[in-house]
Parts: structure tokens; C-alpha cells; sequence
């Protein structure tokens, strides 16, 4: 308000961002400068090039990509289908289910990753009955899914599955029943009432809720890690290799500048979709 | 809502199948993570004797230091994304409307970047002057304050919006002194949004992985990094219990700073939808 009665309010103002500008402005300014940087202390475009002729780098960008987008699809798949069944089949403690989903978001990915391990991994409970169940010691040598392309898709499809639930729950709430019910008593059978009624009205949620899970399976990096998956190298575990295996921090920051691109891009799409979904 | 199955066996089927999908789906895991963190001999399928050797090992030596590593950095975090978050948010609701959408993007961009890069940021940064922070355990502070704050601004800003706003211009008008209204007019209407902020800003931090494991220093691993270290050495039950006192701890203190409200609100700041 009057700037003469409190001279001190710009300064009460601008704290958040200066120190938001010192531990994140700042440190992205200096990556961006470590990727353009030369060896011998000039700057130029030097590191940027090699990295983006690499057949690392386009491996690791269709890889990021092509987990994603599989995620992305079976988390969609999965998640509609458990909503629907969640609100329509109303079974016992459906309430306390969907609730329940919210509370598994604050659990930390990697751990989806170590629990899979034991579950499925090469001396996990599913592995070690399929092996018996084959007996032989030629099947027994056999290596589980897990450590691949499929186990990364299943581990990120198991933790990221409730993001598409929630905003999909909380657009089965809103529909309009009497909608439902005039569609069922004009003849429409359940199947095209869910065609024709319900999934059209899903569409804003299942876009906000797919693009954010798009968005968080490219960034994902824990799963990846602790799965210690070795032949699936995506772009956060390029840039890990590059800067802890390696110490090629240059390298490092210029894969990194292309991977907050891709997802600062993914996110600014995301918030558009987002406005149009009803809240 | 049943509106659409009419028919009742054809609901139980379906009731059934969602089940026994969500049990196998999501509750297995969990199961078998926790049924690692007490098996003793598990050579076939399922383990053969139970111990609670595992949970005991998670509670001496580094693995104990490091779940008191990640308690103190979610603790701390915690506390310093909400001061920058709130007071973000307060600022940003006085702005113009274009200002306030800068203010929302800058705020709000640390979650659609990926962990990693903002860990190789911070330690790039941090490694030279003038800010020498390298090696340092303030580092790893600073890292959960820039993944955590987005969270708090996002509650905050979700609570700005439902206030009252006629309740502080009649605090002013009765002669309050702005700072005054703040804390006892605004803060504590924003209460139940911060306190939601906070749960999930602990619990995110308590899990942090990909940053943390850019920066930390050696000889501070927070759980998650030494949960990694053990497993990948394969020392998979002990790193199993230690998940599991993690997770005790998180949903411990989830359920301290939210019991009073709905989970499902609380869930929702993880939309980082800013709105």
C-alpha cells in the first residue's frame, strides 16, 4: 500500500525470491554455463554437440521415452478401469480404498522398486515357484523380468497408477446420476452408458491424470536405480553416471539442460490440460 | 453409485475382480516388502523362519544414523520450504494477476524438473565460489527446501484462495498493524492447509533419492541413499528394514500432522496445480 508509511515492504517482498533465486535460479544459471563450457575456459558449443551426436544420448532419450509412454498407457488402463470399478461395482470398504490411494502417493518410488525385487527378482517369491514349477536347473538359471525394460514398466505402472485414479475418482463423483439413470431407462445398456455417458466425461481427468503421470515416469529415477537395472539407461541415469561414475560434470549438465527442457515442456502442457479439467 | 450394474451377481464379480487386482497390485508389494524385513531363512518361495534380527541391524550402526539423517532433513526442510512457500504465496496474492503467473511457474518449477538435475545443479553451483557448500550437510538442507517448497506454496496458495478475505480487511480497519493480522488472522486460517503442506513435504523429503544422492556428503547418507548402498551391495533384508522403519516414521508423522483432516485433500497438493 502507501510505500512512504512502510519503506521496508519491498524488502519484505522480495525475500522469497531472492532466496529461491540463490538455491534454484542460481544453481541452474551455473549448469547451464558447466554445459557451455570449454576445457580450456572459453565457452562454446563444443559439449552440447558431442553429447547430442552420441548414440548414448539417443538411447537414453527413447528409452526415457518409450518407458514413459508405456507406463503412461497402463497406468491410464489400470487406473480407469479400478476407478470404475471402485464407484460402479461398490463393494465393501470401496470408500476406504479410494482413500487408501491417496495415502500410498507419500510413499517413496524406489521402494516399489525393492518390494518388486522381492517379489518378482531372480530369488523372489513369483520367480522361485516358476522355477520350481519347471524344475529343471536350465530353467532355474533363467533370469527374471525384472532387470529390464518390463520391470521398470511394471514397478512405474504400480506407484504411478493412483495418480490417474485420483482425478479420475473425483470425476466419477461429479457426474450427473440422473444422467446415468435416464441413459439406463432409455434402453442403453451398461456397456454404451459407459461408452456414450461416463467415459466422455472423463476425458479432462484422464488427460490432467495422464500427463502428469507422463511427466513424473520421464523424471523417475529411484525405480530405475534400485532396481539395478543395468541395459535400461535412461536420461536421470545418464546424467547420475555421468557426474558420480564418471566426474564428467560438463556432460553432465548439458544432458540435464536437454531433460529439464523435455519436462519443463511436458509441464507447461500438463498445466493447460489441467485448466480445462472441472474441479 | 450403482447405477449402472443392476444385476447383483454381475456386481459382486466385478467388486471381486477390483480387489483381488488392487491386492495384487498394490498390496503385495507392501507385503512383501515387510515380510522381507522379518524373514530369516528364505530360501524357497516363502521364507521359513522369522526374525526380527533385520529390523534390529536397521537400528545400529549407519543404517540408524542415516533414519536420523533423514528425520532431521525432512524436519528442517520441512520447516523451511513452509516459511518460503507461505510467504511466497502471501506476496504472490497481492501481485497482478501476470506477475502472480511468473510467480507460480518459478515457484512451482522444481517439481517438473527431474531430481537428478536438480541435484547436478545444486552441486555444480555449490562446488565453486562464492557459495562453497560442497560436502557440506547444508547442501542437503537446501536441496529438500527446493524440492519441498513447490508443495507449500501450491497449500498455501490453495488456502489463500478459500480465505475470508472481509475477516483481515476488519482486523485492519479495527486498527490491526499488518504483521499483526498475519499471525493472528491469516496464518491461523491457513492452518489446516499448512499443516496438510507439511505432512507431504516431510513424507517427500523422508523418500528423496535422486537429488540427495547427487549431493550428500560422505558419512551422511539420509535413509534413502543408505536403503540404495545396502541393497545394492545386496544386503537386501537389512535394507528392507530399514524401508520399513522409514516408512513407519513417515506415516507416523502423517498421521500426527493430519489426523484432524480428510486425507483426501491433503493427497491433492501433490497436483502441484497451483490453483
Amino acid at each position: 500500500m502507501e510505500l512512504a508509511r512502510r519503506p521496508w515492504r519491498p524488502l519484505v517482498v522480495s525475500v522469497p525470491f531472492v532466496v529461491l533465486g540463490i538455491i534454484f535460479l542460481y544453481p541452474f544459471a551455473l549448469l547451464t554455463v558447466e554445459a557451455f563450457a570449454r576445457p580450456d575456459g572459453g565457452y562454446g558449443l563444443g559439449t552440447f554437440a558431442a553429447i547430442l551426436a552420441g548414440h548414448a544420448f539417443h538411447g537414453a532419450l527413447f528409452a526415457t521415452l518409450r518407458i514413459a509412454l508405456t507406463a503412461t498407457a497402463a497406468c491410464l488402463g489400470l487406473g480407469s478401469a479400478l476407478a470404475l470399478l471402485i464407484r460402479f461395482a461398490a463393494f465393501p470398504g470401496a470408500r476406504a480404498l479410494g482413500r487408501l490411494v491417496d495415502v500410498y502417493l507419500a510413499f517413496p518410488s524406489f521402494l516399489v522398486a525393492l518390494s518388486l525385487t522381492f517379489l518378482y527378482g531372480n530369488s523372489g517369491v513369483v520367480h522361485t515357484l516358476w522355477t520350481s514349477a519347471l524344475g529343471g536347473s536350465a530353467a532355474a538359471a533363467s533370469r527374471s523380468f525384472l532387470y529390464g525394460f518390463w520391470g521398470v514398466v511394471l514397478a512405474e505402472v504400480t506407484y504411478y497408477t493412483p495418480f490417474v485414479m485420483r482425478p479420475v475418482l473425483a470425476a466419477l463423483d461429479v457426474i450427473d446420476r440422473s444422467q446415468l439413470e435416464v441413459a439406463s431407462s432409455l434402453g442403453e445398456r451398461p456397456w454404451g452408458v459407459l461408452r456414450r455417458v461416463v467415459i466422455p466425461e472423463l476425458v479432462p481427468a484422464l488427460i490432467a491424470g495422464g500427463s502428469l503421470c507422463l511427466l513424473l515416469t520421464m523424471n523417475e529415477f529411484g525405480i530405475i536405480l534400485v532396481m539395478g537395472v543395468k541395459d535400461v539407461i535412461t536420461l536421470p541415469m545418464m546424467i547420475y553416471g555421468k557426474a558420480i561414475d564418471e566426474f564428467d560434470y560438463p556432460a553432465a549438465s548439458a544432458v540435464a539442460i536437454c531433460n529439464v527442457a523435455l519436462s519443463l515442456g511436458l509441464y507447461f502442457t500438463y498445466r493447460q490440460a489441467l485448466e480445462r479439467v472441472p474441479r | 453409485m450403482s447405477e449402472l450394474i443392476h444385476s447383483r451377481p454381475a456386481r459382486r464379480l466385478l467388486a471381486g475382480i477390483g480387489l483381488i487386482v488392487t491386492a495384487i497390485v498394490f498390496g503385495l508389494p507392501l507385503m512383501t516388502l515387510l515380510l522381507a524385513s522379518i524373514a530369516g531363512e528364505w530360501t524357497r518361495a516363502l521364507p521359513t523362519t522369522l526374525t526380527v534380527a533385520h529390523l534390529r541391524a536397521a537400528l545400529g550402526g549407519t543404517p540408524r544414523a542415516a533414519l536420523w539423517h533423514s528425520l532431521a532433513t525432512g524436519i528442517g526442510a520441512t520447516i523451511g520450504a513452509l516459511v518460503l512457500g507461505v510467504w511466497g504465496a502471501l506476496v504472490s496474492r497481492r501481485a497482478p494477476a501476470p506477475v502472480r503467473r511468473g510467480i507460480d511457474a518459478l515457484f512451482l518449477m522444481p517439481v517438473a524438473i527431474p531430481s537428478v538435475s536438480i541435484g547436478l545443479a545444486l552441486l555444480v553451483a555449490f562446488s565453486r565460489p562464492p557459495l562453497l557448500l560442497n560436502g557440506t550437510v547444508a547442501l542437503v538442507g537446501i536441496t529438500h527446501v527446493v524440492l519441498v517448497t513447490a508443495y507449500a506454496y501450491a497449500s498455501a496458495q490453495a488456502g489463500i484462495a478459500r480465505l475470508p478475505a472481509a475477516v483481515e480487511d476488519m482486523a485492519g480497519s479495527l486498527g490491526a498493524t499488518p504483521s499483526r493480522v498475519l499471525v493472528r488472522v491469516t496464518l491461523p486460517l491457513l492452518l489446516p492447509q499448512l499443516r496438510a503442506a507439511a505432512a507431504l513435504g516431510f513424507a517427500l523429503s523422508m523418500g528423496e533419492l535422486g537429488a540427495t544422492i547427487m549431493v550428500y556428503p560422505p558419512g551422511w547418507a539420509t535413509a534413502p541413499v543408505e536403503i540404495f548402498s545396502l541393497t545394492d551391495r545386496g544386503a537386501l533384508f537389512t535394507g528392507a528394514a530399514v524401508s520399513v522403519w522409514l516408512l513407519a516414521g513417515t506415516f507416523g508423522a502423517l498421521w500426527l500432522f493430519d489426523r484432524r483432516r480428510s486425507s483426501r485433500r491433503a493427497g491433492s497438493a501433490r497436483d502441484f496445480s497451483g490453483t
